[in-house]
Order: structure tokens, then sequence, then C-alpha cells
């Protein structure tokens, strides 16, 4: 079975190290998959406007590209890309009217009518790979990993295109215990980390960030797994600034989920560019001896 | 913060407006304060999601424009998924900035954001950075 | 000089060339339908002070934009290169403004970040394609913004190898971007920072600074016209059958 892969912006560029670590680990898994070989920016946010129409053609036109490889999946593994697809595809599939005038908008391109179907990597392992069938493919368990699944917005809400139950989702945590790791369940799990508000607000965002990590380390645990390049800036590198403001701050290990992915199925660390997350993610690997040293 | 409610500081043309952008019907919003309970931005807002829903209702144009609430709003949706009617308040926040929005009004300038900052933040933040505060 | 029939129905032919209507910015002007744009506007009388260039389709001096009757699609096309329609509804944009990122090149590394700084808005491209639709050379506008905006400045620089920077896609960009610029500094990058260097051309250049070829440069000044002839009618030839492995006998200046 083979899926198309749709990467968005960041992905080639500051979250390389969620791209190089995801497809080195759909290769080991057996996953068969093709990068479009023309797309563009999806736009990362759906608009919400009831009569904007302009904003859609750019997702819209990369679910065409998807339709002209003869796909009928695209697989993405930035949330907000998950989100922005998933979202156009749905309008796409239920809105008539808004349909025929996108269609008609775009003359250039093909018509769609919303039958290609839209995955994130999480639901894909769940639902078409099998968490079971995951399990197998472990060659470097996480025992002893005491980590903290953070979902944030993109994946759970709206409920038309979520991966799980948004108040309680349960998908991240069965995969990091797929891993083999000690899965540390928190209160803020599904809050947002203030997103695109680190440019209009970005105390703001520096503040929701910081009580993310102060509610998982002090649930006890020791490292934090994500899947959004821009929750990776808030809560991942946007650390530096937080220690240096907040007293109670405290270096947490920030990584992409596909990065625990990589290291647990044995793949060599160098492919998860783990010199992209702060250093302390690194250490802890190491000293956990997942990784060399 | 006392408000005067009257036909004079009622404009019913950004009531309506808000309601067609949004596709949004917030008068059946009957307060129950869910929304505000849910907002991971509560902290740095001046006025409650609670408390716009309330003064769009009444088309409070003067203290919805006092008001950073669409403009410190994160997009999360955490309010719209719980909301007991089922009104998409996320909806009527991105109504409410592009009601500014589209009288060319920007709330953020590209140009004067630090460009280390640029250089170092993840494209997607820019992306939808712009899409959400800029005309 | 007596002229045949054929000859007074050849000049006839000629003097009667068919003319068409179109709308130069609102009036109506019969011009003969073989003509560009450019001469047209001309044979009606314009005199061209602005918006025209080279007149060979390379410099983007005369970027127009035109309609055609009962269709509601926008057309362009370059005023020297494209032919006139009956009912071409146009007007010239010898200009549109978009400003130019001021920089110090060679102070830059060719990365994707520094295009990011210096034209930050182009993150508020939406993807609508109306550049591409625009576009009088089919450059994909679209598709290298597109490549910069995921950091991929080789892509770009090769996408936009046809922009004459004519400024059309400014011209209609949704989301205000200047892209003829972006390009430009993509090309500019990727052919200082990112083409590879020709370092045969390097090693060459310092063996003849070194004085490789001093002593044969040498003998050939001294030799006079007979032992010039000679050398050059039994130099060596590469075959024209030579296959990629063929080396000379004599090697010594390789």
């Amino acid at each position: 079975m083979k899926i198309a892969y749709y990467p968005g912006c960041t992905l080639k560029t500051k979250a390389k190290n969620l791209e190089t670590s995801a497809l080195a680990s759909l290769d080991a898994l057996g996953i068969e998959y093709e990068e479009l070989p023309r797309w563009n920016c999806c736009g990362a946010v759906f608009s919400l406007a009831d009569d904007d129409l302009i904003h859609m053609v750019a997702p819209v036109r990369d679910l065409i590209r998807v339709q002209e490889r003869g796909e009928d999946t695209v697989l993405t593994l930035c949330s907000m890309c998950y989100n922005t697809l998933a979202r156009a595809n749905e309008l796409m599939k239920t809105d008539e009217e808004k349909r025929k005038t996108i269609n008609d908008f775009m003359d250039e391109e093909p018509d769609y009518q919303g039958k290609v179907r839209v995955v994130h990597l999480l639901d894909f392992i769940r639902d078409d790979y099998g968490f079971d069938k995951l399990k197998e493919q472990i060659k470097k368990p996480l025992n002893g990993l005491k980590i903290a699944p953070y979902y944030g917005c993109t994946l759970l809400r709206p409920k038309e295109v979520a991966l799980d139950r948004p108040d309680n989702p349960v998908v991240m945590h069965k995969f990091l215990e797929a891993l083999g790791a000690e899965v540390v369940d928190f209160g803020s799990s599904t809050v947002c980390c203030g997103a695109y508000q680190v440019l209009g607000a970005p105390e703001a965002a520096l503040q929701v960030s910081h009580e993310i990590l102060d509610d998982a380390a002090n649930c006890g645990a020791e490292a934090l797994a994500l899947t959004c390049p821009l929750c990776d800036y808030n809560m991942g590198k946007r650390q530096a600034q937080m220690l240096e403001k907040y007293d109670n701050a405290k270096e947490l290990p920030v990584y992409y989920f596909t990065q625990l992915l990589a290291v647990a199925l044995g793949i060599a660390p160098e492919i998860s560019h783990l010199e992209l997350n702060r250093e302390s993610a690194g250490k802890l690997l190491k000293a956990k001896n997942f990784i060399e040293s | 913060m006392p408000i005067f409610i009257s036909t004079r500081e009622s404009d019913d043309k950004l009531r309506k407006k808000v309601m067609e952008i949004s596709g949004q019907n917030f008068q059946q919003c009957f307060q129950c304060g869910t929304c505000t309970g849910s907002c991971p931005m509560a902290d740095h807002i001046n006025v409650y999601p609670r408390r716009i829903m309330a003064l769009l209702q009444l088309g409070h144009r003067k203290a919805l424009e006092e008001a950073n609430t669409p403009w410190v709003c994160a997009s999360c949706h955490t309010c719209m998924v719980r909301c007991p009617r089922g009104i998409d308040i996320t909806k009527v926040m991105e109504a409410l900035r592009l009601v500014k929005l589209r009288q060319n009004i920007d709330h953020i300038e590209p140009k004067k954001l630090e460009p280390d900052q640029v250089a170092d933040m993840p494209q997607i933040a820019m992306v939808s950075g712009f899409r959400k505060m800029t005309s | 000089m007596s002229t045949t029939t054929e000859d007074k129905e050849t000049k006839s032919a000629a003097i009667e060339a068919k003319l068409i209507p179109i709308y130069i910015m609102g009036k109506k002007y019969e011009v003969p339908e073989s003509l560009t744009i450019m001469k047209a506007m001309e044979y009606a009388g314009y005199k061209y002070i602005r918006g025209c260039g080279c007149r060979g389709g390379v410099c983007g001096a005369c970027s127009t934009v035109y309609r055609k009757p009962n269709d509601y699609k926008i057309y362009t096309g370059l005023a020297c290169q494209t032919v006139v329609e009956p009912d071409m509804y146009l007007t010239q944009l010898p200009f549109y403004p978009a400003m130019r990122a001021t920089y110090n090149f060679f102070e830059m590394e060719g990365k994707p970040e520094e295009v990011f700084e210096l034209y930050p808005e182009l993150f508020r491209c939406v993807a609508c394609n109306a550049c591409t639709k625009v576009c009088p050379m089919d450059v994909e506008v679209m598709d290298y913004i597109a490549a910069l905006k995921r950091g991929d400045i080789k892509a770009a620089a090769e996408i936009s190898f046809d922009c004459i920077q004519c400024g059309l896609c400014a011209s209609r960009c949704m989301g205000e971007l200047p892209q003829y610029h972006i390009g430009q500094l993509a090309r500019r990058i990727n052919g200082a920072y990112l083409t590879p260097r020709a370092e045969h051309l390097k090693t060459m250049v310092a063996n003849i600074q070194a004085g490789r070829y001093d002593d044969g440069l040498g003998n050939l000044k001294a030799s006079d016209e007979d032992n010039l002839k000679k050398l050059y009618t039994e130099r060596e030839m590469e075959p024209a059958t030579a296959g990629e492995d063929w080396t000379p006998k004599e090697t010594a200046n390789l």
C-alpha cells in the first residue's frame, strides 16, 4: 500500500528532525510513501470566515496534486498541515456550493470532489498499521523513559478532523507505550501552547507554554513528546527564554514523536538530527542508554 | 468595569456583520462561561470570551473595540468544542479580527519583526501569524 | 519601367493589409492585423517614451494586460511580442511599484533564513496562483515562491530562470509580495553561493600562474612561421568518434 506524502514548508529546514526521523521510520516499518513532486504551502491555518474561499485554494490545490498522482491517501507529519488539509477536505466533501465555486475558480486545475483521505502519522499507525505490529518492530524499547504526551490543538480540534476525543485522547499515549516508554499523563496535555501568538503576543505564548511544561514536570515526566513544529518552537527552543524569565522553570527535554520512534526502531541517532533539539534531548537519550554516547 | 447599554451604544451593523462572517448565531449564547474557563490565554486578555459574546449580542462597538481578545486568541478551538450551545466561538473571534483586517488595518507588521526572530522561527509561525493578523 | 499585372496585384495586396479594431486604453483604433501590440500602438499614433525597451521579448518593459469580448479572463503578454486580435481591449503596465530590499550581498552566506529576514512578506503568499496565471513568460511564480518558503533556493532559482522582471506578478499578488525581487535574490544566491565552483578552472589558473606553460609558450613565440605551420598541421586532434576515455599521446600539457 503506497501513500502520498505532503511535507509542508517547515519540514525541510526548521523541522528537518521531524521529517528525517519520520521517513527513516517509515522505511524501517516497510511503509511505502512518495513525496508529492509538486506541492505548495497549505496555509498552516484553516480560514474561519464563512465567506472566505481564497484561503481554501492552497490546501485544495495540494489535494488535487494527490489526486493527480492517483493516490487516495495523503500522509502529513506537521500537525498544522494535517488540520488545514483535513478541514479543507471536509469542506470540499460536504459543501456543494463552495466546492463548485472553488473548482470553477481554479480553472487551471482539474476538479476536486473530496475523494482523498488525509491522515497524520499517528492515526495512520493506529488505524492502518497497528500498534501491535509496531510493537513487534521495536529494537530498542524506551523502557524507563518517563514521557508526557503533548497533543496540542490541531490534532484534536475541531471534532470533524479529530484523531481522538478532544478532552481525553489516548492515541499518543498508546503510541508511546508501544515504544516501551512509561507514559506520564498530565492535565495540560491538550492545552494550546500559544501557537502563532509567538508573533503577536509573545510573552503570553511564553507563559502558557511554560505552564504546560511545568505541569508535565510536576506530574513526574522527565521528557515531553510532541508533533507540531510550532509547539516545538514554543516549548522547545523558547525554553531558553523561560529559564531566564521564570524562577520555577526547569529544563525538560522535548522530542518529536518520530524521533523517539526512530530511536526505538534502532535507527542511527544522526538521522534524527538531535542537534536541532535542545541539548538536553540528546543528553537524556544517552544517559538512558537509548543511543550511544 | 461599567458598560453603558443604550440604543446609542448598540451597533446593529457590526452585530450582523460578525454574524455573517462567522456564520454563527451568538444570540444563542446563554453566558455559561465555559469558553472563558477553557481559554488558555485567559490571563492575557482584557475581556473574557463570555463577555465578548454578551457585548456582541448587544452590538456594543465601543467595548468590543477596546477588547484585545481577538488579537490574543490563538485559535486553539477549545472553547468551541466545549460550548454547550455548539457556537463556534473561534469563528466569532476570527470574524472580529476580520472586521478590522478587511479595513486594511493590520495588527502586526511583517517588516517590523526582529530579523533574527524571523530567522529562528519555523515557517508555519509566520504563515499562520500573518494569516490571522495581517490583511 | 513596365509593371506586370502580377506586380500591380502584389503591390495592392501589400497596401491593403486587413485592418482590425482594437481598444487602446478605452479608445478604438483600426490597425493592421499582423502587427504586434507595440507596433499597433505606434501605427495608431502613440509615441513610446516609457513601457518600451528591447523590443525583443527579454527586458520586461512592455508588459500588457488585455481582455477579449465575452471573456471574463485577464490575458497578458509583452507588447513587443504579442500580435493584436480583433476587439482586444488593452492597457500597458509600464511600471508596477515593488520595493526591493537592500542588502550587502557579499556579507551573505546564502541561507534561506537570509531570504526570510529580507522578505518576511514571503509568508503572506496564499498560493492563489494569480501570479503564475499572469506571467507572460510562463514562469511558475507560485511554485518558486513555494520553494522559497520551504527553504529550497536552488529550485526557486531554476524555476524563475525565465523571469524578465516585468512586474505583472506583483501587480496581481494578493499577499502583496514583490515576487520578482525575491526571485532575483534567489538566483543571485544560487549563482554565487550554491552552484558548485569549477574546481578544474581554479587548478588551471593556478598552474598557469605558477608558470607551467611558460616554456611551451616561449617556444611557440620563438618559432618562425614555417615551424608554427608545421606544428599546427601536425597537431594531434581528438577524433570525431572518440569516446569519453580518449586521451592524447602527448600528455605533458594536460
